[in-house]
């Protein structure tokens, strides 16, 4: 197993932490893990990435050529990556901000409206749990569960009246992902 | 020596018997013996180290029987930074020239300084690099004839003079300052006080302290000992004055360190 | 080590740092630079809680010298930046090497030359392997690869410091210093403090001759020994613990040579070695100085070429050529700037480096 997932968003959406936070799910489950934020040519005007590397062998390069899925959570981020995915791979895009979806052939692609869904929720803080959720559903690496406790270990104490909030747009994403199979 | 004779004035514990190097004339002897003295009669030999820097005094280390730590130019301060970091019951001292000090360590002193670092400098300045053979200092005076200003330093090339201590004394940190002259027996006496109330601001915890000593060149003045001493009592004095510009222990109405740094 | 560590999923900076503290370091002097700024802002966070002192200099020229001063009064002292800082504190390493001291410098590498910019690089490997300075002084230097590694070879490298009495650096970049993995950290303890008599400090005189601590030798006999002396450490040093480190097939036909985050690189091409129809093998070293020459030496006898793969135009390439000695061709796949070959250049350069060799490639 490797699942290379490649995440992309402007400043301020939470797109290292979110990264972070699949990494060290990934970590709890025994897996060897890296996550890096990347330096890539394309990668200009307030763009933020991040590689997450999760395997049950080596790990070897923490970059990717061709992510096996990715997280896009705005207009630049999908027309710029997308089409880096492999075959086959997963894109969850957020679909608050980005309308509609250019064509990918062979990946799955996600829409899911994160930003409406913290909206519903009332919490601005959970967009990219909204997707993250979409994205553990539609994978096979990790539970929407792991991402939550994760999510727990990592915040202080003090947040944590905020983690129904966050395991309830985990969930709406992850139902998202398990209408599309 | 009879078994009846006293000295008056022993050779100072905290002074080598090694033959120093200076030129004759030099007042380096003179200030080691005041600093030796000083450390012998707080009796703090044993918990001293020195930081001997670059310039005629780079061999300090051999002079003063302390531990030592030999520094890169103008380096001085940082290394005394971490020495008294390391040990804050150590009682730290520099010696630094005025080319070591006041033109490539300036950097260092000036944070050191605002810093507050509880230990001692003594700083030379005798207006010329003088190891490296009579070259310009920062504190070289405007008209004064040296190996790179050979016709007079002039301010159109080489600007103005830098004042150490007044320099220092807009700043917090400093606990002591003082510019003294090691000229007349009235002015080493009072170099000497100044000396000892630098370390007794360290002693006290009272932070940075400084004792700027003018000081002879005769070699690279082209002058004898004798007309060197005059020169600074004549020239030097007017454009740097000896005065003590911060005295943090008078403040506090304090006449002696409590000897617990 | 037996101890029990407890797993974090943290930087490398964070783990340099904590790194730092298990190997028994209480004094940090640094000055802020990117991309390691983690390491001196965590160091600011708990040394002061442990009992020990951070403080920030006024420069980097500062700063080695505060490390000197503190080395020099017997502390486990360490110091961090990043390539434009560890230019400026050349002065004072090349002093602690001539004066004998031990200490700790991390380098977490960027781009250059000049101000350059501040993603990842390794072209610092001439001044960490050469460097130091005026002299002929070298720094031991350690070539982590992973964040583990990272705060494992930091903590070690107290105890490397000392043994040799010489500075030891951790040479990384910024990758590995931002990059977040798992990491098994070796648990706080109180350590006595290094047996260094030659350590300045309050003491009684009727119990030691003073110390002086001196990098001055004016008399060529003596400044020659200080040089005899440093030539035998490095020796015991290059018989005691050149490590590095090996993975692929057992009769490679090419050798990949890499540290660092290169290493990692070429670490995913061996894995996609049936793929290239080459058969490869990645010899990365652990140390740089002391280098690996006698395992990249007997690989050479057997393999048809070497391929190194480094973030600079050639300066790690030079010491693979000074141990291969020409008995097989040595290639060079470098990238500069902060771009980094992809897993597929270095596979399609093994490629070309095998039928360039003769290989009859798959």
């Amino acid at each position: 197993m490797r699942e290379e997932l490649f995440m992309a968003g402007i400043g301020g959406q939470g797109v290292n932490l979110a990264g972070q936070l699949i990494g060290r799910a990934g970590m709890n489950l025994g897996l060897s893990v890296s996550w890096v934020p990347i330096y890539s040519p394309e990668v200009r005007g307030g763009s933020s990435t991040c590689t997450i590397v999760l395997t049950d062998g080596r790990v070897g390069s923490p970059t990717s050529e061709r992510p096996t899925s990715m997280v896009l959570m705005d207009p630049k981020s999908v027309a710029t990556f997308i089409g880096r995915v492999i075959e086959g791979g997963l894109v969850v895009i957020n679909s608050s901000l980005v309308r509609e979806a250019p064509p990918c052939d062979g990946c799955r692609v996600l829409m899911v409206p994160a930003n409406d869904i913290a909206a519903e929720i009332g919490n601005a803080r959970t967009v990219n749990m909204a997707l993250l959720g979409a994205w553990a559903a539609g994978t096979d690496v990790m539970s929407v569960a792991d991402v939550a406790r994760a999510l727990r270990e990592m915040l202080p104490e003090r947040h944590h009246v905020h983690m129904p909030d966050n395991e309830a747009a985990l969930e709406r994403g992850a139902e998202i992902a398990r209408a599309a199979r | 020596m009879t078994e009846a004779a006293t000295l008056i004035n022993p050779y100072p514990e905290a002074l080598t018997d090694v033959e120093m190097r200076y030129c004759p004339g030099c007042t380096h002897g003179t200030a080691h013996r005041l600093v030796a003295e000083v450390i012998d009669e707080l009796g703090v030999k044993d918990r001293t180290i020195a930081v001997a820097t670059v310039g005629c005094s780079v061999y300090a280390y051999e002079y003063f029987n302390t531990d030592a730590v030999q520094a890169a130019h103008g380096r001085g301060p940082a290394v005394a930074t971490g020495i008294k970091r390391v040990h804050p019951d150590s009682v730290v001292f520099t010696y630094q020239g005025d080319g070591d000090l006041a033109s490539i360590g300036m950097g260092e002193v000036v944070h050191a300084a605002a810093r507050g670092e509880n230990f001692t400098i003594i700083f030379i300045n005798n207006a010329v690099f003088g190891m490296t053979q009579g070259q310009m200092a920062p504190t070289t005076l405007v008209g004064q004839k040296t190996t790179t200003s050979p016709r007079g330093r002039t301010t159109a090339e080489a600007g103005w003079p830098i004042r150490v201590c007044e320099l220092l004394n807009t700043l917090e940190g400093p606990g002591f300052i003082a510019r003294e002259a090691l000229t007349t027996p009235p002015r080493i006496r009072s170099a000497k006080k100044s000396i000892r109330r630098a370390f007794e601001t360290q002693l006290a915890g009272e932070g940075f302290a400084l004792v700027e000593l003018l000081s002879t060149c005769s070699a690279w003045w082209g002058m004898t000992p004798v007309e060197a001493v005059y020169h600074i009592e004549d020239v030097m004095i007017e454009h740097y004055p000896l005065q003590t510009f911060r005295d943090r222990l008078a403040e506090a109405g304090r006449s002696e360190g409590d000897g617990n740094a | 080590m037996s101890e029990e560590r407890r797993r974090a999923f943290i930087s490398g900076n964070e783990a340099t740092a904590e790194g730092g503290i298990a190997g028994g370091c209480r004094h940090f002097f640094g000055y802020p630079i990117t991309p390691q700024n983690k390491i001196p802002e965590y160091m600011s966070e708990h040394l002061p809680l442990i009992g020990g002192v951070y403080l920030q200099a006024e420069s980097e020229v500062a700063a080695i010298n505060m490390v000197y001063g503190a080395s020099a009064a017997g502390a486990r002292v360490m110091t961090t930046s990043s390539s434009p800082g560890i230019a400026l504190m050349q002065e004072g390493l090349s002093y602690m090497l001539g004066a004998e001291l031990p200490a700790v410098l991390v380098n977490m590498v960027r781009g250059g030359p000049g101000l350059g910019n501040i993603a990842v690089a390794q072209s610092d490997y001439w001044l960490a392997t050469r460097g130091a300075g005026h002299g002929d002084g070298r720094c031991i230097t350690l070539t982590p690869y992973s964040v583990q590694e990272l705060h494992d070879f930091t903590a070690r490298a107290f105890e490397i410091a000392d043994r040799y009495q010489n500075i030891t650096m951790v040479l990384a970049d910024a990758i590995l210093a931002s990059m977040m993995e798992p990491c098994e950290l070796i648990p706080r303890r109180e350590m006595d403090p290094p047996d260094r008599p030659y350590a300045v400090g309050p003491h009684d005189s009727a119990e030691r001759e003073r110390n002086i601590v001196n990098s001055l030798w004016v008399d060529f006999d003596v400044m020659e020994a200080v040089n005899l002396r440093n030539e035998e450490r490095y020796a015991r040093a290059a018989a005691e613990i050149t490590d590095w480190d090996e993975f692929g097939s057992d009769d490679p036909q090419i050798l990949l040579c890499a540290y660092g985050i290169s290493a990692r690189i070429c670490e995913s091409a061996v894995m996609r070695a049936e793929e290239a129809g080459v058969r490869m093998r990645l010899l990365r070293p652990k140390t740089v100085f002391p280098f690996p020459t006698q395992p990249i030496r007997e690989w050479a006898e057997r393999v048809d070429a070497v391929l190194v793969v480094e973030l600079s135009m050639g300066q790690f390439v030079e010491d693979v050529r000074l141990a291969v000695e020409g008995r097989c061709p040595v290639d060079l796949l470098g990238r500069a700037g902060g771009n980094m070959p992809s897993v597929t250049d270095v596979v399609n350069r093994v490629r070309e480096v095998a039928t360039k060799a003769g290989v009859s490639v798959g």
